[in-house]
């Protein structure tokens, strides 16, 4: 039988190795499906992962696949290192966009240089205002905050809905459920000429920097290493676990309505029914594949964006339903998940005891 | 049938696909595991279910197959969560990710395919009866089997020996482990039962709620399922209440929507139930009962025998 045997410390080599072979089984993994759906593997793999990233679109398209889900994904991870599980990152996203994106409709008939930081902040606003409620009750009541933040995003994504088929739709819209488009101030400058690269790329690389100097650099960043670790010996030293709880699911839920800002403000162009395609759910896939590291989770982001990606290239070249996406990103999670016992632990078969008969009694 | 007995009974339909995957988590639960893919378990029950009996011709066959389907979908759930010891709430939201794309990608062949719908199990006399004909008899096997399986799980819960262990476990795996009980297994058992469960509810919904296969036709009822879960503060008579209850704001706000019943838009209507189960979350954790409606102890809470 399959036996766990923990390891004395941590296997750092394990912890980056792990992804790698996460990745290695599920493209293993994805060959061996498209041969069974009848496809030609090789073909199959080539528009999934090579094709998207031979053209500079191509590759313009990965950054603006990827931004949204590194910025979320670095929000959540230092609430997930601290052991605050924010799962509504989804409904944060919804928040920031209809926030930031208000702010946008609401001067859609005026220039100004000074539209879109007030966009970005609002975003910010929004997002943080619906990570707020979780938080809070957290904090004060100990109401679980994984439950409260899921509900949310439903209660999100309906409010989206409720407000885009009424007060936000636009009046020349000829009764589509879309906004007016937004003006030129309040769209967000590309970087790359003839791509939809923008200049949210940028923020979230920034953010990254950020986040990666507050974590490994500051104190800030031991006391969530610690509170998640050992919250005796956090509790110990005085760090305040109710703070952290408001920091982490703030800061997550921040970035989330930064992302959902600059989705409206990017790509996008205008507040529609669906703004994401589930970037916020995804985003914990990335985050864990990042191994909780803001390093970690920007390659994390681009590779799970190019599943993305592939998923659309491989749906126009080999007529393959897009869903693969989603069944190669269940997959690659479902295989760092288990691959990831190689890092706490040390499998061994056979039992302990000299015959497994005995062992079982 | 007079027009409020027809809205009773889609309350009624509407609710069955609820209490079959929330009675299921709530077994998860009550062991001690969270497992936050029953959107994914259901969607996998569904096209299986509908797939199997368009292809055999038999809708008993199918709901078997669907059954398994959602079992089979817990195991991956089960191998990687309770043997490997990985993260339940990461693993959850992949389970969830991942059937929702494996369904769409098993079920893209079947879209738009119709299948007759589940034979009503008609007893002459009763179903003829006013009112309560109709509400109570007529309806397909899987409604009954539904109150018939959350019955079960109340009576197994609290009544039997079996189900006491299982709650020991989900309390204080330590201490059960303690005393011998095999926790990990007993684990797998409730998972797989929730999976089990969860695919009925797949099943229901693709071959009796509208018997044809609709990409994510669960429509997020497997979130819902853990909601009432939470709402019922884990008890399975609660669980069947909350259902009904669930189900009857369903129909409501479609009818609300139709009729242009209410002065607010129906997302208004659709959010209650994520709200009250917000609600119920607050209440069991500030009030004097707190402790007596708490989440299972362990809840969430890897288990790894240390000796």
């Amino acid at each position: 039988m399959l036996r766990l045997e923990p390891r004395a410390a941590i296997s750092r080599k394990m912890r980056w190795l792990t992804p790698l072979l996460a990745v290695a089984l599920t493209v293993l993994t994805g060959a061996v499906l498209f041969a069974a759906m009848g496809y030609d593997p090789i073909q199959s793999l080539r528009a999934f992962f090579v094709d998207p990233l031979t053209s500079r679109y191509g590759l313009a398209e990965l950054g603006v696949k990827a931004t949204p889900l590194i910025l979320i994904a670095t929000g959540l991870a230092v609430g997930f290192r601290a052991g605050v599980w924010n799962i509504g990152a989804e409904g944060q996203l919804t928040l920031g966009a209809l926030a930031g994106g208000s702010v946008a409709l609401l001067f859609w008939d005026q220039e100004g240089w000074w539209i879109l930081p007030l966009m970005g902040i609002a975003g910010v606003i929004g997002g943080m205002a619906w990570a707020a409620i979780p938080a809070f009750l957290k904090a004060r009541f100990d109401v679980n905050e994984i439950l409260v933040s899921l509900m949310l995003t439903y209660v999100g994504l309906l409010l989206l809905s409720a407000l885009i088929y009424g007060p936000l739709k636009s009046p020349e819209g000829f009764g589509f459920p879309e906004s007016r488009m937004f003006s030129e101030s309040a769209v967000l400058p590309g970087l790359l000429e003839g791509t939809r690269l923008h200049l949210g790329a940028a923020i979230t690389a920034l953010v990254v920097l950020v986040v990666w100097f507050l974590m490994t650099r500051t104190l800030f960043g031991f006391q969530v290493t610690v509170i998640g670790q050992a919250p005796a010996a956090a509790r110990f030293a005085g760090f305040s676990q109710k703070a952290m709880i408001w920091t982490s699911l703030l800061l997550g839920g921040g970035l989330a309505g930064l992302a959902g800002l600059f989705e409206v403000a990017g790509p996008i162009g205008q507040i529609v029914p669906t703004i994401s395609p589930g970037y916020g759910f995804t985003a914990i896939i990335v985050a864990f594949l990042g191994r909780l590291h803001p390093f970690g989770i920007v390659l994390a982001g681009l590779l799970v964006a190019l599943s993305y990606l592939g998923g659309e290239n491989a749906q126009i070249t080999v007529g393959m339903p897009q869903a693969v996406t989603g069944v190669f990103q269940g997959m690659l999670l479902f295989f760092l998940l288990a691959a990831d016992v190689l890092v706490r632990y040390r499998l061994r078969f056979g039992s302990p005891a000299s015959s497994p008969r005995a062992a079982r009694s | 049938m007079d027009p409020v007995t027809a809205l009773l009974v889609t309350v009624v339909t509407a609710a069955t696909p609820l209490l079959f995957a929330a009675v299921g988590e709530l077994v998860v639960e009550r062991s001690g595991v969270l497992n936050l893919g029953v959107e994914g378990m259901m969607l996998a029950g569904a096209v299986t279910g509908f797939a199997v009996t368009l292809t055999t011709g038999s809708g008993t066959i199918g709901i078997i197959a669907a059954a398994f389907a959602g079992a089979a979908m817990a195991l991956v759930f089960g191998f990687l969560t309770l043997t490997l010891l990985a993260n339940q709430v990461a693993t959850g939201l992949a389970l969830t990710i991942f059937g929702v794309g494996l369904s769409a990608l098993v079920g893209s062949g079947f879209v738009g395919t119709p299948l007759p719908r589940l034979p009503r199990l008609d007893l002459p006399g009763l179903t003829d009866l006013p009112v309560v004909g109709p509400l109570l008899f007529g309806h397909d096997v899987l409604v009954y089997m539904a109150v018939l399986l959350t019955l079960a799980v109340a009576w197994f819960l609290a009544r039997s020996r079996a189900g006491m262990i299982l709650r020991a476990v989900g309390e204080n795996h330590e201490a059960a482990h303690g005393l011998g009980y095999p926790v990990i297994r007993i684990r797998y058992f409730a998972v797989l039962f929730g999976g089990l469960s969860a695919g009925l509810g797949g099943a229901f919904l693709s071959l009796a709620y509208t018997p044809m296969w609709i990409e994510q036709m669960t429509a997020g009822r497997g979130w819902i399922a853990l909601a009432l879960v939470v709402f019922a503060a884990w008890r399975p008579l609660r669980v069947l209440v909350g259902a009904y209850l669930f189900g009857g704001v369903t129909i409501l706000q479609l009818h609300a929507q139709g009729m242009g019943l209410f002065a607010v838009p129906s997302q208004v209507l659709s959010m209650l139930p994520y709200l009250a189960t917000i609600v119920v979350l607050v209440v069991i954790s500030v009030g004097p009962w707190k402790g007596r409606l708490q989440a299972p102890a362990c809840l969430g809470r890897p288990f790894h025998p240390t000796h």
